[in-house]
C-alpha cells in the first residue's frame, strides 16, 4: 500500500520533468506548451501501466509452470487482444479497398472498435448458418470409446486428446461442436426474439405518439406495470407457467420462451420508439401530411419510421445483447433452451464446476470459461458496432 | 461614435484563411481576407448565411468551431498573434479584453443559474473585481441598458425573462469586465421588430459610452446601417468591399452589393379593388379560439378574395399562426367559423373531405422540419400528386417534373436529392411545388421568408407572385417583417394579442393616419439611412420604443 502510494507520488515529480523536457526539447511547441498537469501525469501513469501489463505478460510466458499459470488468463488476454486489433485492422483494410464506393467510405471513416465488432459479428452468423458443416460432431452426440472432461488444449501428456482440441464435457460431448451449434441455437433465438419485440413495441410506440390521448394512457400505464416487475423474475415465473402448459398444447418450450422474453422486452422499445415518435411527430412534414388526409398506416412507416431508424437500429443492437443475456440465464438457471440442444448458457452452467481449478491448472478451468467468452464476446462487438451507429446518427464529428 | 485618437489598429488580420472539415476533405470557408479595427469603432459583417461571417468573428477572438481550422494569416489583437499565443495568454484575454455575444441567448445562458451569478463569473475568475461588486455593476449595467426593474432582474433564471431581455443581460454580461472588443453574432435576428429596436439602441448606447470596438455580424442591411461604422460585405468568404457606412449605403461599387441593395425595393404593382358583392374565397367569421383554458383569438374576421394575397401581421403571440390553424382546421374554433367558396368548412381537419383538404395547402417557415428528411425531392412532390390525382408511373413523373420546372428547379438534377442536399431556398421552393401539386387554390404562407437571406426571400417572393398571376392563387402571408408586406400582399391584417386591430387595403395601411399599435409597428422597422435610429429617439424619446411603448398602448 505504502510503495503505491510512493509510486503515485513520484509519478507526480515524473510528470513534471516530462512535461518541461518536452518544453526543452521541442521549443516550446503548442501541444506541451498548453498542456495541463493532469494530461502529464496521465502519461505517466499510461507508461507505468504499460510496463506491468508487459512485465506480467512476460511472467505468464515464462518456464516454471507455477509462474506461468498464475498470469496464464492474462497472458491469453492480451495475445487475444492484438490478434483480434491486427484482425480488426485488417478487416478495415479489406473494407476500404473491396466493395462498392459507399461501403468504401463507410470503412474509411469507422474506428477501429467498429471494424472489430462487424468482423466478430460477422464471423457469428457464418458460424451459425453454417453450424452442421462447420462442427466435426452432432451437438447432442455422446461420442463412443472417448473419455468424459477431456482437458482443452490436445496436449496428451496432460490429459488431453488431439481429436477434441477444446476437450469433451462431462457425458463425453465434443466442446467445440456444441460451442458452433450454440452459436446457431442462442444467436438464433435471440434474434427472433428482438426481432418480435421491435415490431410489437415499435409499432405500439408509434401508435401512441401518433394518437396520443387515452390510448397513448393505457398502453403506457401497461408498459409501466410490466417493467415495474424485475425482468428475469417475471420471465422465471412465466417460464415455469409455460413448462406446465406447452407438453399439454404440444408447442415446443422454446416458443414460449421466445414470446415471453419478447413481450417483457417490447416494453422498453415501446418507451424508446414512443420517444422518438413524440420528437418526430411535432414536425412539420407530419402536420403537412396529416392535412393532407393521410392515414395511419402511411404516417407511422412511411413517414415516422424512416426518420427513427437511427435510434431504433442502435436500440436493436443493445436490445439484442440483453434478450441474449436473458436467454443465457435462463438456461443457466434451467428454464431456457431445453437439453440437449446445445446453448452457451446451459454450457456455463454445467461446466462451472471446473473454474475452480483455475489457480493450479489453467487448462481445465478454461471448458466453462470458452462458453462465457462467447457470449461476452458477442456482447462487445454489439455494443461496439451499436456505439458506432449511435455516433454518426448524432452528426459528432471527431 | 467618436474616433479614438489612438491609431494603432486593435485588432489586425492578414490574409487569413479558414476551412472547414466536411466529408474527408477540407474545404475552405475563407479565403484571405483582410481586416483592421480601430479602437472604439464599430465594423459590420453582412453578407448571406454561409458567407463566412460567423466565422471570421470568431478567428478575431483566435478561436475557431469544432472541425474549422485556421491554414493561414494572421490574427493580432492589440500587437498579441492570437494564433501562436498560448492557452494561457488566451485564456487571460477571452471573456476579459474580449468579448462575444451570441445569436440566441436563450440557449447561451445556462438555465440552472441566476443571470447574475453568470454575470459575476467572468470578473470573478479574471480576478478584475469581488462578487460583490461586480454584481453591482451588473445591476448598475442592466440599469444602463434600460431593463425594466434593474435591481431584481438579476436575480431571476433565463426562462424566467423574455428573449430581448435575455439578449441585453448578455450585453450587460458581455460588458462586465469592460472588454476592448465585443463580437455581437446577429444579437437582434431572432427577435421582433418592436423588441430589436430596443435592443438597438441599448447595444448602440453601451459601446459608444464605454468607447469599445466591435464587430457587427448580421445579414440585415438595415440593422447594420444603424449600428456600424464601418461595412465588410463578404460573398462565400471573400470580401467583396469594404467602406464607411454612408459611403456604402450610398455608392456601393461592386455589383454584389447594389443586388443586395436593391432587393428593398421590389414591390408588386396593385391590384384594382375587389367588386363588392363578390364572394370571398375565404372567409374567417367572429373566430374565437384557445388553447385548452387559454383564449387565443378573440372575434378575429377577414375575408380573401380569389388572386389576392392578404398579409396578416403582428409579432410573435399575436395569434397569426393560431387563426392559419383555425383555417386549416389544426384547431377548431370554439366559436365562428370559416367559409371556403360561400360554403362552411367542417371545424375539425379530420371530418373535411378530401377535395375541401386539397383546396388548402400551407407552406412552412422552417423548410427544413417541413420536408421529411428522408424522403427525396421527387418522392415529397409526387406524393400529393398521387393522393390527390391518382396518378402513377410516367403520368406521375411527368407531374412532378412540370412542377419542378415551374419552381426554376432542373428535375434532372434535382429529383432523387434529399432535403439536406439542398440550400434553404431550395428547400423552400420545394415546399412550394408540393403546396402545388395538390392543385389548390388558396395556399397560407407561414413566415416563408423570415428564415432566409434577403436575396433568396426576394426570389421566393418573386416566385409566388408569379405563381399567383398564373395560377390565380389566393395566399394568406403571415408575416411580421413589413418589408414583406409592402413587396407581395394587397390587403393587410394587423393583429395584437388575439385582436384584429386593423384591417385594410396595403397602400391605406401604410398611410397615416393609422391605429396606435400599427403605427408602432411601422416605426419599428429598420430603414436603410444610417441616421433613422437617431432621429427616431430624437423624436419619440427613448421610452416610447418597442416593448417599453407596447406595453403603455
Amino acid at each position: 500500500m505504502i510503495w503505491f502510494a510512493a509510486a503515485l507520488v513520484s509519478f507526480a515529480a515524473l510528470a513534471w520533468g516530462f512535461r518541461l523536457a518536452g518544453q526543452a526539447a521541442t521549443g516550446r511547441a503548442p501541444y506541451f506548451r498548453d498542456m495541463t498537469f493532469g494530461v502529464a501525469y496521465g502519461y505517466i501513469f499510461a507508461v507505468a501501466a504499460l510496463a506491468w501489463l508487459v512485465w506480467a505478460y512476460m511472467q505468464g510466458r515464462s518456464p516454471d509452470p507455477a509462474v506461468a499459470n498464475k498470469f496464464f488468463f492474462l497472458r491469453i488476454a492480451v495475445e487475444g487482444f492484438v490478434v483480434f486489433a491486427i484482425g480488426a485492422w485488417l478487416f478495415r483494410l479489406l473494407g476500404r479497398n473491396v466493395g462498392t464506393k459507399g461501403t468504401k467510405r463507410l470503412f474509411r471513416s469507422m474506428p477501429l472498435t467498429a471494424s472489430f465488432g462487424i468482423m466478430m459479428i460477422l464471423i457469428y452468423v457464418f458460424v451459425a448458418v453454417f453450424a452442421s458443416f462447420l462442427a466435426p460432431y452432432g451437438q447432442a452426440e455422446i461420442i463412443r470409446g472417448v473419455a468424459a472432461n477431456i482437458m482443452p488444449g490436445g496436449d496428451i501428456a496432460l490429459g488431453g486428446n488431439p481429436d477434441f482440441p477444446l476437450g469433451t464435457d462431462q457425458i463425453g460431448r465434443d466442446i467445440l461442436s456444441r460451442l458452433i451449434y450454440g452459436a446457431q441455437n442462442t444467436v438464433g433465438i435471440a434474434f427472433a426474439t428482438t426481432v418480435i419485440a421491435f415490431m410489437l413495441g415499435g409499432s405500439m410506440g408509434f401508435l401512441a405518439a401518433t394518437l396520443g390521448g387515452w390510448l397513448d394512457q393505457l398502453l403506457s400505464r401497461i408498459v409501466d406495470v410490466l417493467m415495474a416487475i424485475p425482468s428475469l423474475i417475471f420471465a422465471l415465473l412465466l417460464m415455469t407457467i409455460a413448462s406446465v402448459w406447452a407438453p399439454r398444447l404440444g408447442i415446443p418450450q422454446t416458443y414460449f420462451m421466445i414470446l415471453i422474453i419478447a413481450v417483457i422486452d417490447s416494453t422498453r422499445v415501446y418507451r424508446l420508439s414512443r420517444a422518438v415518435g413524440q420528437s418526430i411527430v411535432v414536425m412539420d412534414y407530419i402536420e403537412a401530411a396529416k392535412l393532407r388526409g393521410e392515414g395511419m398506416g402511411y404516417l407511422m412507416f412511411k413517414e415516422i419510421l424512416p426518420n427513427a431508424t437511427a435510434p431504433l437500429l442502435a436500440e436493436f443492437g443493445l436490445r439484442f445483447c440483453f434478450v441474449f443475456l436473458t436467454i443465457a440465464s435462463l438456461s443457466f438457471l434451467g428454464v431456457g433452451i431445453q437439453p440437449p440442444l446445445a446453448d452457451w448458457g446451459t454450457m456455463v452452467r454445467d461446466l462451472g464446476g471446473f473454474v475452480n481449478f483455475a489457480q493450479f491448472a489453467p487448462m481445465v478451468a478454461t471448458p466453462p470459461l470458452l462458453a462465457a467468452g462467447a457470449i461476452a464476446l458477442l456482447a462487445v462487438a454489439v455494443n461496439f458496432v451499436v456505439d458506432w451507429m449511435l455516433h454518426r446518427s448524432s452528426g459528432l464529428k471527431d | 461614435m467618436t474616433q479614438a485618437p489612438d491609431t494603432t489598429p486593435l485588432v489586425k488580420i492578414r490574409d487569413i484563411r479558414i476551412d472547414g472539415r466536411s466529408d474527408e476533405t477540407w474545404l475552405p470557408i475563407i479565403k484571405g481576407v483582410n481586416l483592421t479595427l480601430q479602437r472604439g469603432q464599430v465594423l459590420g459583417l453582412i453578407g448571406e448565411s454561409g458567407a463566412g461571417k460567423s466565422t471570421l468573428g470568431l478567428a478575431a477572438m483566435g478561436y475557431t468551431r469544432d472541425g474549422v481550422r485556421i491554414s493561414g494569416g494572421s490574427v493580432e489583437f492589440d500587437g498579441i498573434d492570437l494564433l501562436t499565443a498560448s492557452a494561457a495568454v488566451k485564456r487571460d484575454l477571452l471573456g476579459k479584453r474580449i468579448a462575444y455575444v451570441a445569436q440566441s441567448a436563450a440557449a447561451s445562458f445556462n438555465p440552472a443559474h441566476r443571470l447574475i451569478d453568470q454575470h459575476v463569473e467572468a470578473p470573478v475568475q479574471h480576478g478584475i473585481a469581488g462578487r460583490k461588486d461586480s454584481a453591482e455593476d451588473g445591476i448598475a449595467l442592466y440599469r444602463k441598458l434600460r431593463l425594466p426593474n434593474p435591481e431584481e432582474i438579476g436575480f431571476r433564471y433565463p426562462h424566467q425573462v423574455s428573449g430581448g431581455q435575455l439578449q441585453r443581460a448578455m450585453t450587460a454580461m458581455a460588458m462586465s469586465c469592460r472588454p476592448d472588443l465585443i463580437i455581437f453574432d446577429e444579437p437582434t435576428t431572432a427577435l421582433d421588430v418592436t423588441t430589436q429596436i430596443e435592443v438597438l439602441s441599448a447595444i448602440r448606447d453601451i459601446v459608444a459610452q464605454y468607447n469599445t470596438a466591435a464587430i457587427y455580424i448580421t445579414h440585415d442591411l438595415a440593422v447594420v446601417a444603424q449600428m456600424a461604422d464601418r461595412i465588410k460585405v463578404l460573398l462565400r468568404g471573400e470580401e467583396v468591399e469594404t467602406a464607411d457606412t454612408r459611403t456604402m449605403l450610398t455608392a456601393p461599387v461592386q455589383d454584389y452589393t447594389k443586388s443586395l441593395w436593391a432587393v428593398r425595393s421590389f414591390e408588386r404593382p396593385a391590384k384594382p379593388a375587389v367588386q363588392k358583392g363578390t364572394v370571398p374565397l375565404v372567409t374567417v367569421q367572429n373566430v374565437d379560439a384557445a388553447y385548452g383554458k387559454e383564449k387565443v383569438l378573440h372575434d378575429v374576421s377577414f375575408d380573401i378574395h380569389a388572386g389576392r394575397t392578404v398579409a396578416v401581421v403582428g409579432e410573435s403571440g399575436s395569434g397569426k399562426s393560431t387563426t392559419a390553424r383555425c383555417i386549416t382546421g389544426l384547431l377548431p374554433p370554439i366559436a365562428g367559423q370559416i367559409l371556403f367558396d360561400g360554403a362552411p368548412l367542417p371545424p375539425d381537419y379530420r371530418k373535411r373531405s378530401k377535395d375541401q383538404l386539397r383546396q388548402i395547402q400551407m407552406i412552412y417557415q422552417m423548410a427544413d422540419t417541413a420536408l421529411n428528411p428522408r424522403m427525396s425531392v421527387g418522392q415529397i412532390i409526387a406524393r400529393p400528386v398521387q393522393f390527390y390525382l391518382g396518378l402513377t408511373g410516367k403520368a406521375k413523373r411527368q407531374r412532378v417534373d412540370a412542377l419542378l420546372n415551374q419552381i426554376e428547379l432542373d428535375p434532372a438534377e434535382y429529383y432523387n436529392r434529399l432535403p439536406s442536399e439542398l440550400s434553404g431556398g431550395q428547400k423552400q421552393r420545394i415546399g412550394i411545388a408540393r403546396a402545388l401539386a395538390a392543385e389548390p387554390r388558396f395556399i397560407i404562407c407561414d413566415e416563408v421568408t423570415s428564415a432566409l437571406d434577403q436575396l433568396v426571400a426576394e426570389g421566393i417572393l418573386r416566385l409566388l407572385a408569379r405563381l399567383q398571376d398564373e395560377l390565380s392563387l389566393s395566399y394568406m402571408f403571415i408575416t411580421h417583417d413589413l418589408a414583406t408586406v409592402r413587396a407581395i400582399a394587397d390587403e393587410v391584417v394587423v393583429m395584437k394579442d388575439g385582436h384584429v386591430v386593423e384591417q385594410g387595403p396595403k397602400a391605406e395601411m401604410f398611410r397615416p393616419p393609422h391605429h396606435a399599435y400599427t403605427d408602432l409597428l411601422l416605426s419599428s422597422v429598420p430603414e436603410m439611412d444610417p441616421d433613422w435610429l437617431s432621429n427616431l429617439l430624437a423624436e419619440r424619446g427613448v421610452d416610447n420604443i418597442g416593448d417599453a411603448a407596447v406595453n403603455k398602448l
